[in-house]
Order: C-alpha cells, then structure tokens, then sequence
C-alpha cells in the first residue's frame, strides 16, 4: 500500500491480476484493451509467468481453461468482439467449475462497431452470451482504482466459487489514466496456498504421489439423468453467489430523493457529476450504482424506491439493456425512463441533468 | 485386433465405448504403453477431444481433460505452460484436429509447444454419424458427399503431416498406419519415439495414426483394413517427415 501510481485503467488491472497471484495470461491483441496485453507481454517474464499471444480469442480462452484446470489463477482479456469469440470456450468453463478471470474493455458494437468506450455487452455478459445453464459473475468498475480492485476480487471470488469471473469495463476506464493505490504482491506461500486450495479437484499429476488418482476436467455428462445433477448443482452454486456476493454503490441516496439514477461503469461516472450538479440546483436526486451485473442487486434497487421517489433514471451506453433489470427491482412502483449513447458517444453530465428536469 | 495381452495401467478398467473392429482402441493401447514404458503415468495430462473417442478422458488413467471440439492443442498449451515439469499430450480425430482446429493445431506446433498430438485419421466424422471429414477421400461417399467427394468443388483432402512439415519448430513428425499386425508393431515404436521426445522435453511431437472406421464405411473390419490399405495410404503416405534427433547440431 501507499505507493499511488497513475496507470491507465488497462495497466492497472494487469499489474493487480499480477500482485494477486495470476502467473498465466493468454490474449489476442485488440482495442481498446491492447495496453493490458501489452503489459502483460512486459511484466510477466519478469515474474517467471506465462505470457502467451495466441492466434486467437478462440484459442486464449481454451489456453485459459487448460490452466485453470491445473488450478492456476489464469486470466484473458479483450474488447467486445473478442469476448465474442471466447464464449464458447466461458461456457466450457463454467460447466467444468474452473476458476477464471476474463477482462471485457467494451467498445462499440454489434460487428467491428468502432473502437469508443460503450456498454453494449451487458446482456452477453450477464445473461448468457456462451450456450447453457450458466452464469458469469460479472463486476463493473468506474474508476481506475476499482478497476484495479476488482482484479483481486474477481479472482477470489472465481477461486471461491469455481466459476468464471468477468470484469465488463469499456474503453473509457481502459485508456483513462488515474492515481492507483496497489496491493502488495502475494508471497511464495501465499502463492504456494493458492495452488493448494485447488488441489482436491485440479490435474496435478505429482511423481511424490504415485496413488494419486485420475482428475478429470470436464464439462460433458452423457447421462441426462447424470447431467440434471450436475446442472441442478450449478445452480445451487448461483444461488450461493446471489445470497453472498451481491455490490452495490449508493451515491447521495437518501429518505428524501425524488429522483433515482441507475448506472453502472463508465455512465455512472458521468452521472456522478450530474447528481451533484442536480442537487446544487436543488432537485433531490441520488446515484444507484450496480458493482455485481451478476448477481443483480434487485432488493437494493426496490429499497431505494420510498414513496417520494417520483421517477427512475437509467443511463446507459446502449440501448437501454440494464432497463429491464432495473425495472424487475422497480417491480412498477414508479416509471422507469432512460438515457442511452450508443456508437462509442459519450452523454455529458448536463445531457443526465436535462433529462431528469425534462422528466 | 488383439496384440496385447495385459492391459496397461495406463488405461482404466473401463470398458471401451468404440464398435468392433474400431483402431481407436488400438492407438489408446499404443499411448497407454509408451506412457507405461516410460515411467510417465505420474508426470503426464492428456486432453481428450471432441468425436467417437471423447470419453478418451475416462480411458486414460492419468489427470485428463476434455476439450471442446478441436480446441484440445489450445487446451494442452495452457496446460504445459502451467505445468511445464509435466508432459501433455492430446489425442484428436480428423474433424477436430483438421477442420474445426486446424488454427489450434498448426499454431501450437509452429509454437514448437512441447507436447505429443495423437491424430486418428479415419477420414469420416464416425461420431456424428459418418459425415464428410477434411481428410475424407475423393470419390468416397458418406452422409455428406452422398455423391462422393467431388475434389473439384470441396478440395482434396488433408494432409496434416505434410502440411506441418512446412513449419520448421516442430520437432517429430511421423504417419504410421494401423492397418496390419506388422504396421502396429511399427507404429509402437514410432509412439513410444514421440512420448520420449515428449518426456525429455524436446519439444513439439505429432504422430499421425491412418485408421479405419468400420461402422460408417460400411465394410467389415477386415475389409475396412483392405480397402484403407488400397486407398488410405496413397493419399496418406507413412513415414517420417521430422526428426530432430537425427539432424546434427540440434
Ligand atoms: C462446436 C461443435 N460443432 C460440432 C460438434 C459435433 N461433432 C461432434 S464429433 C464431430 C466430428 C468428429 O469427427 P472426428 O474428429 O473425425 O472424430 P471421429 O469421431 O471420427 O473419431 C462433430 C462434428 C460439436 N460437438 N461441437
Ligand atoms: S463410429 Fe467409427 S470411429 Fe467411431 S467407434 Fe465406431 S468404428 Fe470407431
Ligand atoms: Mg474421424
């Protein structure tokens, strides 16, 4: 602690996935998240770690499901049509219970799109996005700071949980730059602890252990009766992590709000300002800020609706994809409306105040 | 075709899923034995892939993996890099290792990643139910070329051995056929050649394995075993196309 550095947002989650124990790292470059594999090509021969640059997102995140089935914290990064390609192999990853930490640096889509900060992969990643029954744990951050953060959360809540971990960040937060505050870097045994934590169900074939018996890495159950199981255990795991692991930031949310904001990441930065400048001007307005996509804080969002609330804002930088969540944790008290920028735009503080005095 | 009397400990005493006559079964014993030969089964991975030896995973009695369709090269990387004290190898069919994970395949052995691929070439997709595979024959026919592969309108079929010998990293490049007693025998040797590379970390091994697929072919095994004889192995030349051993100054 106490060394703050100033980082651009994909520097500094690569150099806290480093301190939180991630020895292997597998990418394919794109923008707006090239800083991130750039930093990994740097930084990680100089801590004996793995940093490979595969032929593609296809191949990083099957590299990726390949060493977290050696139980090693294993990370991948990359923009939102990247993301796209690792789906298949995040599916693969969640159904054999591995541990994994994959970072989205969104921009504009759908298709190439551009190379603009956006959220528009809210639904891929909370949703689904791979095929099946599973579920992401997805963490957005809004500063630099969290961004750095969340590398050692996500990578202990995929370590918690056996399950993938992803960081929907944009390209607004990967390029920023920000004063950091770093954690230290995990010691031997710490390190040495880790592994061990995962041993019970990892490979680690191990010559001082000649009895060891087989592990298997697997994702396929042929039996559809054995499968039902498996699935049903899945979800028993969800819903462990939406009893335990929900976050949430409450800005300026009080008793006597009129107005609720919702946003996350990048547009909840914006709309920070905004709710100031709006209470300056003296209309009550207050920031709810979702930090876990999945699991969603409904209950959080239904408490903050008292009666003076006249109306909810959403702001996104999509079309309007977190609306029905929000509205779920409404559930029709009051109307929700939205704001959204889509095409890598950006809306300003002052567009967030004129659409809540419009309202 | 029964060589082996006793079944290696490399294998689990699972019953193998793979119809009469399938050589499937044979190169799993082929693998089992070199792993066994070589003192490896506590220092070695395998990855299973996606087709009629998916379950490859139960059958292997060592910590394995099981791949999406032809990711498993992918999958092997990540695992040798997390683990470089041990050794890994993959075992792949024709659609998985040269259609669907073709870029996995060749990228891993341009990388010269120090690990063993087995590639069953049967030249159909025997799990889906006999479709065309990459290395599918011209003129054969199967639930997808009904007509035959007409070479002129889908190409002709892959040669993966060739097609890595352009690369210069990978160490040990080797078709063997599977389609005799005498071929088996020599294709032990060849397994065992490529696990010891392997062991001793020399870097990237390939062993091509030309087999049969009795069941979507729709001949006997025997007449599978002829017919590949007669055709397989005139696209599919054995031999060696690689060994760094033998070249001075390596
Ligand atoms: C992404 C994906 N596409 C398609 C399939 C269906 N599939 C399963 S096995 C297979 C072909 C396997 O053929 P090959 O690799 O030659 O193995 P064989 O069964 O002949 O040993 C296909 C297409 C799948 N499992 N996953
Ligand atoms: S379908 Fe073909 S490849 Fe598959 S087990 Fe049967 S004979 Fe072997
Ligand atoms: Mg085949």
């Amino acid at each position: 602690m106490g060394e703050k550095v100033l980082m651009k947002g994909n520097e500094a989650v690569a150099e806290a996935a480093i301190r939180a124990g991630c020895r292997h790292y597998f990418a394919y470059p794109i923008t707006p998240q090239s800083e991130l594999i750039e930093y990994m090509a740097k930084m990680m021969p100089k801590v004996n770690g793995t940093f490979l640059q595969a032929e593609s997102e296809v191949a990083a995140i099957n590299m990726v499901y390949g060493a977290a089935g050696c139980g090693k914290r294993v990370m991948t990064s990359s923009s939102s049509p990247g993301i796209s390609l690792k789906m298949e192999g995040i599916s693969y990853i969640a159904g054999a219970n591995l541990p994994a930490v994959i970072v989205n640096v969104q921009r504009g889509g759908p298709g190439l799109g551009d190379i603009q900060p956006a959220q528009g992969d809210y639904f891929q990643a909370t949703k689904g996005g791979g095929h099946g029954d599973y579920k992401l744990i997805v963490v957005a951050p809004s500063t630099v700071q969290e961004f750095a953060d969340m590398a050692d959360l996500a990578f202990d809540l995929a370590d918690k949980y056996r399950n993938p971990v992803m960081i929907l960040s944009d390209g607004l937060l990967g390029q920023m730059m920000e004063p950091v505050d770093f954690k230290p870097y995990k010691t031997e045994k710490e390190m040495e602890e880790l592994d061990r934590q995962h041993f019970d169900w990892c490979m680690h074939p191990n010559q001082d252990e000649p009895n060891h018996h087989h592990h298997e890495i697997n994702s396929l159950e042929i039996d559809p009766v054995v499968l039902e199981q498996h699935v049903i255990k899945l979800g028993q795991k969800y819903d462990r992590i939406v009893k335990n692991e929900i976050r949430f930031e409450e800005y300026k949310i009080s008793e006597d709000n009129e107005y609720i904001i919702v946003a996350f990441g990048t547009a909840a930065r914006i709309a920070k300002s905004a709710v100031d400048d709006l209470n300056e001007n003296g209309i009550n307005v207050g920031l709810f800020r979702p930090i876990t996509l999945w699991p969603y804080p409904y209950d959080a969002v239904s408490k903050v609706i008292t009666d003076k609330v006249k109306k909810v804002l959403v702001c996104e930088l999509n079309l309007g994809q977190m609306v029905e969540d929000v509205k779920l944790g409404v559930n029709g008290k009051v109307p929700v409306e939205f704001l959204g920028k889509v095409g890598g735009m950006l809306f300003t503080p002052e567009e967030i105040m004129n659409k809540i005095k419009e309202i | 075709m029964e060589i082996i009397a006793q079944r290696p400990k490399s294998l689990t005493d699972l019953q193998f899923t793979y119809c009469p006559g399938c050589t499937h079964g044979i190169s799993h014993r082929l693998i089992a034995e070199a792993i066994e030969e070589l003192g490896l089964r506590n220092n070695i991975m395998g990855v299973a892939p996606v087709g009629c030896s998916v379950f490859a995973y139960k059958f292997f009695n060592c910590d394995m993996a099981e791949a999406a369709h032809g990711r498993a090269p992918a999958v092997a990387t990540g695992m040798k890099r997390a683990r470089p004290d041990m050794h890994v190898f993959t075992y792949q069919g024709d659609g998985d290792l040269a259609a669907i994970g073709t870029a996995e395949f060749i990228h891993a052995a341009n990388r010269g990643e120090k690990i063993s691929i087995f590639f069953i070439n049967n030249a159909i997709y025997g799990m889906t139910g006999g479709q065309m595979a990459p290395t599918t024959l011209p003129g054969m026919k199967t639930s997808t070329s009904p007509y035959g592969r007409d070479e002129k309108d889908i190409g002709y079929p892959i040669q993966a051995c060739e097609i890595i010998s352009s690369l210069k990293a990978p160490y040990f490049i080797e078709r063997v056929s599977l389609l005799s007693p005498q071929d088996i025998l020599k294709a032990k040797k060849v397994v065992n050649k490529a696990m010891l590379f392997n062991k001793e970390n020399r870097g990237f091994t390939f062993v091509e394995f030309v087999s049969t697929c009795p069941t979507n072919w729709g001949l006997t095994p025997a007449k599978a075993q002829q017919w590949a004889k007669e055709n397989m192995l005139k696209f599919f030349p054995i031999g060696n196309f690689r060994d760094k051993s033998m070249e001075g100054g390596e």
